[in-house]
């Protein structure tokens, strides 16, 4: 142990420190100054800055005793008392903040640069956060709120909410207010589980299969559990209760023991709690264990094959999904020209700041605590208690703040393993995942083979579509089934085809699981299908555009799945509002031709376009409900309560605007109560652009059905009709009479109603694929162009412009909504052109963030045009529809559309890989 | 898991090279830390007993100028490199080349000694260096020593000295003179790791008639250790710079470089392709600069 002096937001102290110990790991674990965040461990995405001495360093890779005699500023130093810091106040005011976990150090890092250049263009902003990443794309408003900040701190200006040409038409919805939680997100106050430590804590770690297929022949742990500081090694046998887990098929074991089958490399083999991170790790060498290997398979074509290695003894089929409509033979018969194709989409990696945290607890009355950030707390409770062999109510799972899940936090991570350790040790257990373990083990997105045949008339009009679709669905099933089903009902497209036929094979191989992630298996087909429809349109000599126009989906139309679509589908005044969007930066010139760009002989430019299309909800017949509890608290303040999950997408903030809404409440009235199973109502999964509408018409309807019980009380009480009693502004107004709501809520209690009640929601009937009725009650749409410069030499591409049209039924919470517009796309850009999840031969070659690269600020086009359609649908609050996952979609093959129109090569798979892109550029001009 | 037992932080090139001799297990100097601490934790560089870390040493962290020449101590960041104006005017290969690494939070704490001493073909520091025929001071507990900085690579990682026992102590190079130039230029792949596919650096001085007089190219990765190109520095000399020049040119450099394919990075060809571009690239930029 060494002595370390140093002073921390002005405080100075004297600490024995053990020299391995990160200045991360110093200020969060034994400071308790929690704002400063890990995400990545190995300096790569910038999360972790804070000052030393004014300059910003990396503190997840810094030996605090670097730090010797030095000043530190972290988040939490950064405001004046209760006086935010301009940057404060900016990212709250702009939209900067959505998941909050790389919000410290993108303040971080923007107030070095303030110090360094007070008045920073976007060019100096852009190199100073470089590093600095943000994977819910929040990088435009991030600009806007250092440019905002930069003015009230040169100039005095006041730092004003950004306006938007949508949204509107209520008191509180659609109207730009900030998220509830900002301000807790931007001074380092926000809890993320990790944030939360117990006396006497221990830190549990997992030992990994590290081998794709194989089986455990021996396994001894003794010498790791005779370890000194070691409480407790578990194995496959110490699992009291059901050892599989599951999502939906119960096939993924916790532990998996001797005599049983590994999958993938990241199975768990057994587990341990010791007092400190570093004895727990030491333990983990100290297991021996025997693995024989098996032949893997690791691809899913592979794997349909007959004398394929079996991944299960249930052979390699997770589901053949199976479409038809009308007569696919004649359809090809009647079709003039025919098209076919083979797309390939990669693995993709969520990427979320926040890596996988579970701290489990026992508690006096034998209840199992679990903090864990989760996207379906109920699903954790249930599967958790399986585990353990306990009645769900014997477990809670709470939920702290969550650094970004985008589908990758449905599945079990550490839960169940820090429960069991928890049980054994009857201390509380903190299972923390490092970047590297986050990587290896949780579901990514399915990589997919899909082949697209269409016939149609000369004219344009499409008369058939034929897929055939491969999913990876890796070890386990996870949400498998669930992804490749909206991968086949979206392969043909947003487009009204008389004659389908579609057939997929969700694949079970020796890669890491695959599952949920934004696009949910749709986004896969959007890039198959929009990718052929641009080689249509060349073929036939009609515009893109208006291909895609021509065959659009509209209201009255009839889906490929047989659905009848009722309202809502505002496809066409995208395309229309995208297309004179583009028409404007091009001058009314061709924006598909391609253009050179002065003074650079070597470039070319050209405009792409993708359309498509995502349910909102569950859907296909699966039960989709929500359930809010609402309550006039004591102080007059309303609690709605849900156990949806607030990933940074805005949960918390709609309900609360809902909430308001509908109560006629000032927004600091609302309080929102999310993710605890004890307290809070089942919201279902945060999946499926769902919440909004969801869980947003259970608070809706919740708050109406309070209201109508307020009225009623008071209109016995007072006896006046309902109608003359007015809820405005946070009262209660009656003849001449103000009534608190606190009053009300008394005067509820003492005719006998309690002022709290809990609302079931559920959705519109939907069914099974085959069945008649509505596969979907909702549908958003889109229309994407992305303007792209190709370096003909290098094949590198870059992204110029990008301007798209979003059909949302209905802008609830506009700077949430631009943030998720904004946010998607940089996904989007990302999966084009920037992220490849590597798996050779069942091994994780990208077990790094530094081999995964997420956009950064440096990939944001020039300029982002966000277009807001809003054409209602009936059943959805205030007439919204989902967007969660929407924006992503058309994005890869507007960009590999444009990429062909610069330069003339078509491109098949994504990412884009530009030593590939120059070879074929240069084969062109020979 | 402890990556080390100790960490020592010298203030003086004499402490650190007792804390070196003094070292009863393993050793290894550390510096900013962006390489080998990631190493070490990530378990890719085998656990020592001690680190030595020499950023907090002064006498490293000097750039100056000497008669002719430019001293830059090897403790010097990144961020001090693109933030010198002397160095922007004599070295601006290097300012540009260190000013691509990173974002700011690592070119704070990186030096200029480490990105060398880490000896990777295509550190661009490194390679920047190359093409200003930079000398590197050594010092052991005999003593300082100046030899070419070329000669100090022994292979992908590897340096011709005693990393346990020898600190890299500082750079020198001639100040630019009338009519000399220098750039330097790298294509990164959007996908994976932040090394450079490949990169460039280029010095020349002009002739009165705009002629190339002399020049010196170094880039990487174009073999195990960070190359010199002078079979097409000798080549141009005396030539001006024209289509014709230039294709010969790329294709001298073509066939002194050794190129391959590493997976999931680039292919050989792809970086046989991008070898003349980047030439032309570092060339032209550096001719203009002669006027500057």
């Amino acid at each position: 142990m060494t002595e370390l002096t140093f002073v921390v937001n002005k405080t100075e102290y004297t600490l024995e420190i053990n020299p391995n110990e990160m200045l991360s790991d110093v200020l969060r674990y034994r400071l308790k100054l929690t704002g400063t965040k890990i995400s990545c461990s190995e300096a790569e995405c910038g999360v972790c800055t804070v000052l030393v001495d004014g300059e910003p360093i990396l503190s997840c890779n810094y030996p605090a005793l670097k730090a010797q005699g030095k000043h530190v500023t972290t988040i939490e130093g950064l405001a004046e008392g209760e006086e935010l810091h301009p940057l404060q106040e900016a990212f709250i005011k702009h939209g900067a903040v959505q998941c909050g976990f790389c919000t410290p150090g993108q303040i971080m890092t923007a107030a070095a640069l303030l110090n360094e250049k007070p008045d920073p263009t976007d060019k100096d902003i852009a190199y100073a956060l470089n590093d600095t990443l943000c994977r819910c794309g929040t990088y435009p408003m991030i600009t806007n709120a250092i440019h905002a900040a930069a003015d009230k701190i040169n100039q005095g200006a006041p730092i004003e909410y950004p306006s938007f040409d949508f949204g509107g038409g209520h008191d509180v919805v659609g109207q730009v207010v900030p998220r509830p939680e900002a301000r807790k997100k931007v001074t380092g106050e926000a809890i993320y589980t990790d944030d939360i430590s117990f006396p006497d804590m221990l830190h549990g770690v997992t030992l990994r299969a590290q081998v794709p297929h194989g089986r455990v022949k021996s396994l001894d742990v003794t010498k790791a559990r005779d370890l000194a500081g070691v409480h407790a090694v578990l194995t496959a046998e110490d699992i009291p209760g059901r050892v599989n887990h599951g999502l939906i098929i119960q096939d993924w074991p916790a532990l998996v023991g001797v005599g049983e089958k590994v999958r993938y490399v990241g199975d768990a083999i057994a587990i341990v709690a010791a007092d400190t991170l570093n004895i727990a790790r030491r333990a983990l060498e100290l297991i021996e264990v025997e693995i024989e290997p098996l032949p893997a398979v690791t691809n899913p074509v592979e794997a349909r094959k007959e004398g394929a290695p079996l991944v299960h003894e249930s052979g390699n089929l997770l589901k053949h999904i199976k479409v038809d409509k009308g007569d696919i033979e004649q359809g090809f018969k009647e079709a003039e020209i025919i098209f076919e194709d083979t797309f390939y989409t990669p693995i993709f990696e969520h990427a979320f700041m926040e890596p996988e945290c579970s701290i489990a607890r026992l508690l006096e009355d034998g209840q199992v605590e679990v903090y864990v950030g989760s996207q379906i707390p109920y699903a954790d409770r249930d599967q958790v208690a399986e585990a353990l062999g306990l009645p769900y109510e014997k477990v809670r799972v709470k939920g702290p703040l969550i650094g970004g899940g985008f589908g990758g936090k449905e599945d079990i991570a550490g839960q169940i393993h820090a429960a069991l350790l928890a049980m054994a040790t009857g201390k509380p257990v903190k299972v923390l995942y490092d970047r590297h373990e986050s990587l290896l083990v949780h579901p990514k997105r399915h990589a997919t083979q899909i082949t697209v045949k269409l016939g149609f008339m000369k004219d344009g009009t499409l008369v058939a579509a034929q897929t055939e679709l491969y999913g990876d669905t890796g070890a386990y099933a996870s949400l498998g089934a669930k992804v490749m089903g909206r991968a086949t009902t979206h392969s043909t497209g947003p487009y009204i085809v008389p004659n389908v036929k579609i057939d997929c094979y969700a694949m079970y191989t020796n890669n890491p699981p695959a599952g949920a992630f934004r696009g949910f298996g749709a986004f896969q087909a959007a890039f198959a299908i929009e990718n052929i429809m641009d080689r249509v349109a060349e073929e036939l000599e009609i515009d893109p555009i208006e291909l895609r126009r021509m065959n659009a989906l509209q209201e009255g139309s009839i889906t490929n799945t047989g659905q009848h679509l009722r309202d809502s589908v505002g496809l066409v005044e995208c395309i229309d509002k995208t297309a004179q969007a583009v028409l404007e930066y091009t001058d009314g010139q061709d924006p598909f031709l391609s253009r050179t760009v002065p003074g650079e002989a070597n470039k070319r430019r050209s405009w792409g376009f993708a359309v498509t299309f995502k349910n909102t909800g569950l859907g296909e017949g699966a039960p989709d409900n929500a359930a809010a509890e609402i309550e006039i608290l004591e102080d007059g303040r309303v609690e709605t309560r849900i156990s949806s999950a607030e990933i940074g997408q805005g949960l918390v903030t709609v309900l609360q605007m809902i909430t308001a809404e509908e109560l006629k409440l000032p927004l600091e009235q609302v309080s929102i109560y999310l993710s605890d199973t004890d307290l809070t109502p089942d919201g279902g999964p945060t999946t499926g652009s769902r919440q909004t509408y969801i869980s947003g018409n259970a608070a809706r309807f919740a708050a109406i059905t309070l209201r109508n019980s307020m009225l009623s009380t008071l209109s016995e009480k007072f006896n006046l009709p309902p109608d003359e009693i007015v809820l405005d502004q946070g009262v209660v107004k009656l003849n001449d009479k103000i009534l608190t709501f606190a009053e009300v809520g008394d005067l509820m209690k003492e005719e006998g109603r309690e002022p709290k009640l809990v609302y079931e929601y559920q959705s519109p009937e939907t069914t099974p694929l085959g069945e008649p009725g509505d596969k979907h009650f909702a549908y958003s749409f889109a229309a994407q162009a992305m303007e792209v410069e190709v370096d003909l030499d290098t094949g590198e591409v870059r992204i110029v412009r990008a301007v798209g049209a979003t059909d949302v039924g209905k802008a609830i919470n506009p700077l949430g909504l631009q943030g998720q517009a904004e946010g998607g796309l940089i996904m989007g850009i990302g999966h084009a052109l920037t992220e490849e999840f590597i798996v050779e031969d069942g091994h994780v070659f990208t077990d790094h963030l530094s081999r995964y690269r997420m956009p950064s600020i440096h990939h944001v086009p020039d300029e982002i045009k966000v277009i807001i359609v809003e054409d209602p649908t009936l059943d959805g609050p205030y007439g919204g529809k989902g967007v969660g996952e929407i924006s992503t979609m058309p994005v890869p093959p507007a960009i590999v559309n444009a990429i062909y129109n610069a330069c003339g090569v078509r491109l098949n798979r994504i990412p884009v890989d530009q030593d590939w892109l120059a070879g074929e550029i240069a084969k062109l001009s020979h | 898991m402890n990556h080390f037992q100790e960490y020592l932080q010298p203030k003086s090139i004499q402490e650190a090279l007792k804390d070196l001799s003094g070292a009863t297990g393993s050793v290894a100097v550390v510096a900013g830390g962006t390489d080998l601490l990631l190493e070490l934790r990530q378990g890719r560089h085998p656990a020592v007993d001690r680190l030595v870390d020499v950023s907090g040493i002064k006498s490293l962290r000097n750039i100056s100028m000497e008669g002719d020449q430019i001293y830059l101590g090897a403790g010097v960041t990144h961020k001090e490199i693109i933030s010198s104006p002397l160095l922007h005017e004599n070295a601006r290969c290097v300012v540009e080349g260190c000013g691509l690494i990173g974002g700011p939070q690592v070119r704070n704490v990186a030096t200029i000694g480490g990105n060398v001493a880490h000896a990777l073909p295509a550190g661009d520091g490194t390679v920047s260096l190359l093409a200003l025929d930079t000398e590197v001071q050594l010092t052991t507990a005999e003593g300082d020593s100046w030899g070419p900085l070329i000669e100090l690579f022994a292979g992908p990682g590897k340096v011709n000295f005693d990393r346990t026992q020898t600190l890299v102590t500082g750079f020198r190079f001639q100040r630019k003179g009338e009519r000399e130039g220098s750039a330097f230029h790298r294509v990164m792949r959007p996908q994976g790791v932040a090394i450079a596919i490949l990169n460039m650096a280029a010095w020349l001085k002009a002739g009165p008639g705009g002629e190339i007089e002399r020049v010196r190219i170094s880039c990487g990765p174009a073999g195990p250790k960070p190359f010199r190109a002078y079979q097409t520095e000798e080549f141009l000399a005396g030539k001006t710079w024209d289509g014709e020049v230039y294709r010969e040119a790329a294709r001298v450099l073509g066939s002194e470089v050794s190129l391959r394919t590493s997976a999931h990075r680039a292919t050989k060809e792809y970086r046989h392709k991008l070898l003349p571009l980047l030439l032309a690239n570092v060339i032209e930029n550096a001719i203009q600069r002669t006027n500057l």
